[in-house]
Formats: structure tokens, sequence, C-alpha cells
């Protein structure tokens, strides 16, 4: 076949790649065509392969380990347990509490106790099951409800409590009219982003290492790696290798110690690249969560009250534990005015795969007992599923259940309004299988199949939030190669897949007015970015880059005044010139420039945010909150269980859209994970072991699976961020899953009370 | 065993390799050849995705001692010296690229589809495309993509 024109911009949605205009990304060639470097596909001259033992067990004492076995298999070059950590035997993102190599103890299935090198992946798999570990299988505590049970085994010396966040607002204790409750039960989800953990750590000459790693957050990697290695930080060189989804679930460390600790003891690279089963063990999953609500309204639905009970399972260590409870805390009500509130949300300890960060991060939880709780109070006072949410829907000017203000727009009942508005599907086309429930399966032509439809809305806060010191750091240089600006962003920033190194580009573009910008590779050169998380980064590094650049334009033009003889005022750049007041061009960059180069660095933080009373849940805990609404339509064989979403239509403001069609694409990947968990997506754990770790038996929404979507974004700029943008990833994540859930039950009439929602619940057998 | 096979056209020569090893982990770490992504080597996901003497097979579930003397084709074959094939400049026109793991499977599968069916309904695309899993778009750009190479492919 021929190529085509690949002047995308004759298809006329292009424009010149600047802030608010649809922009390609600077690295899709290279992905559509394989030479994208993914962390999987790096290879060195001479690098030999790490592997990683793994506890069997959930629960057991180490007696011994014996490698000797291990090691006597040719092409063996290291094998290492706990005794060869050289620094502290620690890592965790908020507490190190997890060994980097179990030493007496392995707390969950899967925990790594000895890692082992050798020329050849299989070599190495096979040398591992050779080593000999003595277990000592201890009781394992796998309830997350027993937790804090007096009698309950403490998994950690300190206890089985990670957070307890209680939330006391209003009068305790009201009573009102209407009173509505639900217990919800949500499962455990995976972030099952395609490209498997990997690394390469390559041993430098200085006694140091360089590592290659696909993560979120460069600099707290390099700090937990510093410390187990016993390093300081400029020994531990970190660059991001390229990164395949990531969705909370490479926040944590994987590989990273790991690898370096076999680098360095063998002297040569080490590559570590896990596959599908290990990635199960290898990175935290979305806790699962056990919520008790219920909701006191007057006559008309208003609500008076709320009380809420919710318990995540944290797993065997912290990890984000915490922030994620003190999200489903904060956050835990939806987007609603309630004047009257008393939640408590736990984080607990169990024998279970540890749990961390994952796209919505607490409120994801939240979301299906509130919005099942808007279901039945519209219900139960004869009000539209719609209209009891924008009776009771935040605004701008509201306080929220910590007493925070909302000062920026809070567009629920619009957001609602908007995607009710959209066209609805036909109804179901009885004569082409493929469309129904059950699909070629040719479980029904139409028998037994109701339409059902959903609504939800949710809130979510964007950047790190309860008093952290949230910020990023650009490095931005502009200098005239070749009769040609060009400008370099440097940052530490983890561009996962989300368009970020777009979003850089199109800021410099936009602030030097150049047209060429570089986007070098992340990595601990540069100050921290903060983390690829929180739907923070073209919040926080775009402000960063935007500050950056600023002070670059300030210099150049500083330099144009003098060399000009002119006030530095009116002065601006306009492509390859600095031009005067009335737009007459004064100079060209490459005069003002010559052979210099000007470099700036800048840090960009949020406004700070504040840590909440810790009796009372009170306080201005977040910086920002996104909003998002959806409508789900399915039609469900109510016969045998089997859903078919045929719509899943959302409205999303997004502040400012700096790269709309990346916006579009943040909410049709998120939606399409909300449904997921609301469907089919659960790592199922029984007594502590993981009982479907691949993708042939954990379900990932397909390309049949998923509907077609309707996006409505809106546009109410935040005028306290940079161009005045929202954090698109995470609410749809939000809510889409309780939007598909209601819609089932509208179908089924039946509660639904877990998720995700299977067969069998449909269908009451 | 030394494994002699077409890749992209050119003769491949590989010696040493372990009889247990798919012909993924012959292109991705003896041929130099890492387009071909390894997601879940089980045969689910389609990130592995080549053609194989014209077929298009998970790399991962065929043993590289089955490709001695055949050919194979992987996402790096796809563009020529006139460029990005049709499929794969679409996606990267229609944002269908996010993360990019899933593309490598995704391309070949897709330009396989429209050799064969040059105007593809979007049950047909849905059908073709149902073993390649995408976990950061949705699969609507991956659509839109398809429908705008197809649309391209059909201009006279
Ligand atoms: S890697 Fe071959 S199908 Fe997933
Ligand atoms: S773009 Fe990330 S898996 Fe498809």
């Amino acid at each position: 076949m021929t190529a085509v024109e690949t002047d995308a911009r004759a298809t006329g949605r292009l424009g010149a790649g600047r802030v608010g205009e649809d922009a390609q990304r600077p690295d899709g060639t290279l992905k559509v065509t394989g030479e994208f470097a993914y962390a999987s596909d790096l290879w060195h001259d001479d690098m030999v392969w790490g592997v990683t033992l793994r506890s069997p067990h959930p629960h057991a004492r180490i007696r011994r380990i014996d490698v000797t076995e291990a090691l006597t298999v040719p092409g063996v070059t290291a094998v290492l347990t706990a005794d060869d950590v050289p620094g502290e035997n620690a890592f965790g993102l908020e507490h190190a509490d997890q060994p980097v190599l179990a030493a007496d103890v392995v707390r969950y299935e899967g925990e790594p106790v000895a890692l082992v090198a050798a020329d050849h992946p299989e070599t190495a798999r096979r040398a591992a099951a050779r080593i000999r570990v003595d277990y000592e299988v201890l009781p394992a505590l796998t309830d997350p409800r027993r937790a804090l049970d007096e009698d309950a085994p403490p998994v950690h010396p300190g206890g089985n409590l990670v957070r307890h966040l209680p939330l006391r607002r209003g009068e305790q204790g009201r009573t009102a009219p209407v009173v509505v409750s639900v217990d919800v039960e949500v499962g455990m989800q995976d972030q099952a982003f395609l490209g498997p953990e990997s690394g390469l750590a390559v041993p430098a000459e200085d006694g140091g290492v360089d590592l290659f790693v696909a993560t979120q957050w460069l600099h707290v990697d390099q700090r937990q790696i510093c410390l187990a290695l016993g390093m300081p930080p400029e020994k531990v060189r970190v660059t991001l290798a390229g990164v395949g989804g990531a969705f909370g679930g490479r926040e944590d460390l994987s590989v990273h110690v790991h690898a370096c600790l076999l680098a360095l003891r063998t002297g040569r690279p080490v590559k570590m690249s896990y596959g599908r089963e290990e990635s199960f063990y290898g990175h935290v999953h979305r806790h699962p969560a056990w919520l008790s609500y219920e909701f006191g309204a007057e006559p008309d639905g208003t609500l008076v009250y709320a009380r809420a009970t919710v318990l995540l399972d944290g797993g065997a260590y912290a990890s984000s534990t915490g922030a994620v409870v003190g999200n489903a805390g904060t956050l835990g009500l939806g987007p609603y005015r309630i004047p009257n509130v008393t939640v408590d949300a736990y984080g607990v300890f169990t024998n279970n795969p540890p749990c961390g960060a994952m796209r919505g991060f607490g409120c994801v939880q939240a979301a299906f007992a509130h919005e099942a709780l808007m279901d039945s109070l519209a219900d139960a006072v004869g009000v539209d599923r719609v209209e009891i949410r924008r009776r009771n829907g935040l605004r701008e000017g509201d306080r929220n259940i910590t007493g925070q203000v909302i000062d920026s727009a809070a567009p629920v009942a619009e957001l609602l309004d908007r995607v009710a508005a959209l066209p609805l599907p036909p109804p179901a086309d009885t004569s082409d299988i493929r469309a129904l429930p059950g699909a070629v399966g040719n479980t029904t032509h139409g028998e037994g199949v109701r339409r059902g439809i959903g609504y939800a809305v949710t809130y979510k806060n964007v950047g790190f939030s309860e008093g952290f010191d949230d910020y990023s750091t650009a490095r931005v240089r502009l200098q005239v190669t070749g009769g040609e600006a060009v400008a370099t962003v440097h940052t530490a920033a983890a561009e996962v897949g989300q368009g970020l190194v777009t979003v850089q580009q199109q800021i410099a573009r936009t602030e030097l007015g150049v047209q060429q910008v570089v986007v070098v590779p992340a990595d601990t050169s540069v100050g921290s970015a903060g983390s690829t998380s929180a739907s923070r980064q073209t919040y926080v590094t775009g402000g960063a880059v935007q500050a950056a650049c600023a002070a670059v334009r300030t210099a150049v033009l500083q330099r144009a005044a003098v060399a000009l003889d002119r006030p530095l005022t009116g002065l601006r750049l306009d492509g390859e010139e600095v031009v005067g007041p009335g737009g007459e061009v004064l100079t060209g960059l490459a005069d003002v420039l010559g052979d210099d180069a000007v470099e700036e660095t800048r840090e960009y933080r949020h406004r700070p945010t504040h840590a909440v009373d810790p009796e009372t849940g009170q306080g201005d805990a977040h910086v920002q909150f996104a909003f998002s609404a959806h409508r789900a339509v399915v039609d469900v064989d109510v016969e045998l269980g089997l859903v078919k979403v045929v719509a899943l239509d959302t409205a999303q403001d997004v502040g400012r859209a700096i790269n709309p069609d990346a916006v579009v694409g943040q909410i049709h990947g998120g939606s399409a994970q909300g449904m997921g968990l609301a469907l089919m997506e659960e790592v199922v754990v029984t007594d502590g072991h993981v009982r479907n770790p691949s993708f042939t038996d954990y379900l990932l929404p397909t390309i049949l699976d998923m509907p077609p979507m309707q996006v409505e974004v809106l546009e109410y700029a935040d005028p306290h961020a940079p161009y005045g943008v929202r954090g698109v990833g995470e609410p749809p994540t939000i809510s889409s899953g309780p939007a598909v859930a209601a819609a089932v039950r509208d179908a089924c009439g039946r509660p639904l009370r877990r998720v995700p929602i299977r067969p069998e619940h449909i269908t009451g057998v | 065993m030394r494994v002699v096979t077409t890749v992209n056209g050119t003769e491949q020569v590989a010696d040493d390799v372990w009889p247990g090893e798919s012909l993924l982990y012959l292109l991705r770490e003896r041929l130099g050849l890492p387009g071909a992504k390894n997601a879940c080597e089980q045969g689910e996901c389609g990130s592995c995705t080549v053609h194989l003497d014209g077929e298009p097979v998970c790399a991962c579930l065929v043993a590289a001692g089955q490709a001695i003397g055949r050919s194979v084709t992987t996402v790096e074959g796809l563009s020529g010296a006139d460029g990005l094939h049709p499929v794969q400049q679409a996606f990267v026109e229609a944002g269908a690229v996010q993360c990019g793991f899933c593309t490598p499977g995704l391309v070949v599968m897709a330009s396989d589809l429209l050799a064969r069916v040059p105007r593809p309904t979007d049950p047909e695309i849905r059908e073709a495309l149902a073993g390649n899993l995408c976990r950061c778009t949705g699969y609507e750009k991956i659509l839109d993509a398809v429908r705008l190479a197809a649309s391209r492919q059909a201009r006279p």
C-alpha cells in the first residue's frame, strides 16, 4: 500500500499545536512503527536477566533459605536474599514498612523473597525454583472486616489499623422524615496496564547505578532506592523508560531496587521484566471496600444528614492506603450538599495483596454507594433520578462535607442536564445478535432482554491533598540552531500514555512563540515533578513549564531591550522574531541569542492544602475538584444475567482543554475502566490467594464490550490554575461504573449491592 | 537449535535457541525487533500480533522453531520507504495512541482487516479487533482510526 498524505492539518482538525488546539503526540509515530522503547524493550550488551522468587503463602515465617543449588545452575551470576540488601531493607510510599526482600516473615502471597540473575530468563526462573525456602506457615488474616477485632492476629507489630478518618459535621444523631440505607461491596480491581513492570539497571564506574524504569514518580523511586542501597542520590540516577500505561499501579516500587541490587552485585547490566502472572503479584491493586451508608432527607428529597462507614482492605503493607482513606472519607458522600454528616473511613492491614493507588483513588468505591443511595432516595420520595441529584448537587460557593468552600465551578446540575439531553440509542435490534447480550454466543434473540438506564455523578480532588507540599519543576532552554529557534523542555514528569509530552510542547509553543519544541527524557537530573497521579500533571507540571517559559521569555526580551536600547515593556516574542507594541518586527531571535542558549528552571506549587482535623475531618483538604456525570444504557438478559452496554455517555468539566482531542481520549479510557469494574474486573482473592492472575481469568473490556460514547466537554476555567485547567483523568473512572450498575439495576429490578455484578446477582440464583 | 527465518523480507539466523522460546522472544530478544509487545504471553491480548506467512498470529503462542523456513512480518515491516502504512498514519492522526503498548498489535491486525475487507462496517471492525486489548483508549479512537484508514483507502 502507498503512504497517504502526512500533513494532518489538511484534515482541518489540527492547528499549530498550541494551548487549546488538537495536537499530535510527539511520540505517536515511534509508537505506531514499533520503535518507541518501552521499559521491557531495553537491551544492553552483556546484560543478564533478573527474576524474583515470591512467597507462595499469605503468611509464613521464613526459617531458612538455602541458595546453594540455585548457585550451581550454569549461567547463573547471582542469587540474593534479604542479607544482601546493603541499606535499610524497607520501602514504602507513605511508610517504609515493606521489606525489599522478606527477611523473617512473609505477609502476602507473592511477597519477594529472593532474586536470581542469569544469562537467559528461563535459566534464571529455573534457578529460582531451586532455591529452598523453609516456611513455617502461619494463620492468615484475610477478612478485613475482622482486622480490628480484639482477637485478630496483628499483621504488623503496631496492629492492623492503617488509618481511621472520622468526619463530623453539623448535628450528630439527626433524624429525617425519609431515610434510605444501603450496604455495598466493591471487589478488588487491577490497573492491568499492558506494559509489564520492567527496568534495566546499569552499574556505573562511580560505584553507583543508572536505572531505566517504567514508573510514575522518579524522585520518590530514587529516595526509596537510595534508602535500600545505602547510597546518596547522586549515585542513583533514575531515567524514565517507555511506560505502557500506569493508572496508579506504578506508584509503588516493583523491579527498581531488585534490578539495582543485582546490577551492583554482578557488575553487569540487569534487565527485569515481569510476565503477566507476576505482574498481578508485583503491584498494588484498588482497595476492595465494604460500605454502609444511610441518607436522611426531607419529603422533597433535600438531604438532611448522611451517616457512612467505609472499610478499605489495605492488604499486607501500607502503600498509599492512608491517602486513599483520606479521599474515601473527605469525598466519600459525593458532590452533594449535606449539612449533617457522620462518616468513619478505615483502612486496615490484612494478609491479602497490598492495595494502593488506582485511578479514582478512594472515590471510585464510595461512588458505588452514594450513587446507589441517591437512586433509592429518588424512588423513596417519588422524584426523578436526575432531578434528585440536581436538587442536592454542589454549586460554586457551597461548602462540602469537610467544610471546604468550592471556590470554582461546580456544575453538578448542568453536567446532569447535558448528559440527560444527549440522544438515546435506538431500541435493541433483535435481528442482529451481535448487538444483544451474549452476542454470538447465540443465547437470546431478544427474549428476556430488558433495557435499563442509569445515571451517576461524581467529584474528585485534583493534585495531592491534606497539606502535602505538591510541586513540580521544569527546565526550559531556548536557542537557535541551524537558523531555527528550538525550545527544550526538561522535567522529571512521567509520561505514561496520557499525553503530557504533548501538553509540554503546547505550553512551550504558546509561551515562547516557537514551533520546534523538544521534550527530553524525564530523569532525576532535574528537580522533582511529583507523581503522575491524582490527575495533577497538566496542572502542576504544566504550571512549572509555563513558569519556566515565562522566565526564559523575560530573559530573552531583556537581552533584546538592551541590544535595541529600548524599554522592555511592549516587547514580545513572535515566532522567530522580537516584535514591538505595534507588532512591528524589531529584531530576530537569532540576532538576540547568537550562539547562546537561555535556560531557566522554575518550580510551581499549587495553593497549599491543609490537614483535616483528626477528630472531625474538617478542613480545606483539597486544592481543586473535578466533576463528571455519566449516563449508561444497558440491555440485560435477565434470565441468563448477561449484560450488553449499549451506550455510555458523559459530560465533564475540564476547566480548560489544553489538548481537546487528548482530553476526550482520557474520558473514553477512564470510562472504560469504570465500566470494567462494574461488570467484569475483579482480582479474586480467597484465603489470601489470588485465583485469577492472568488475562484469561481477569476480564478486561474488549472492543466488543465497549459501546459508542458521546462526550460533552465543558470548559469552566478554574481561575486558580494555570490556563484554567482542571484535572481530567480520574473523574470518568468514578462516575461511569455506578452509572452502569444503576442501569443494570434499572433493567433487572434487583438491588445489586456488589460490584463487579455477576450473572447470578442479576438472575438471583 | 538454529532458526533460519525470513523477517520483514530479510533472512535472519539465530543460534542456540532454546526449544521453549517463543517466536516473540526470538524477535524481541535475539533479532532486535521489539516492536511486537509482550503484555500477556498467553494469547489473550494481541499485543504480539505479527504475520506468519501472511496470517496474523500471536507471536507469543508460536514456538520459535515453528518459524523455521517461514516468513514473518512484524510492525517494523509495515511502513515502507514512502512513509507510514495508512493504518499507522490514521492511528497517529485519530489520537488512537496513548501509552501505545497495544498499538503494534492493533495496527498489524487492522492492516490485515483492511487488506481483506476494504470498507468494513463497525461490527466487522469490532469483530476483527476483539482479540486486541487496549487499556487506555476505550477503543473509540481506535475505531476512528480504522474508519479513517478505510475511507482513505477507498478513495480512487
Ligand atoms: S503477548 Fe501474545 S497475546 Fe498477549
Ligand atoms: S494505548 Fe495503552 S494499551 Fe492501548
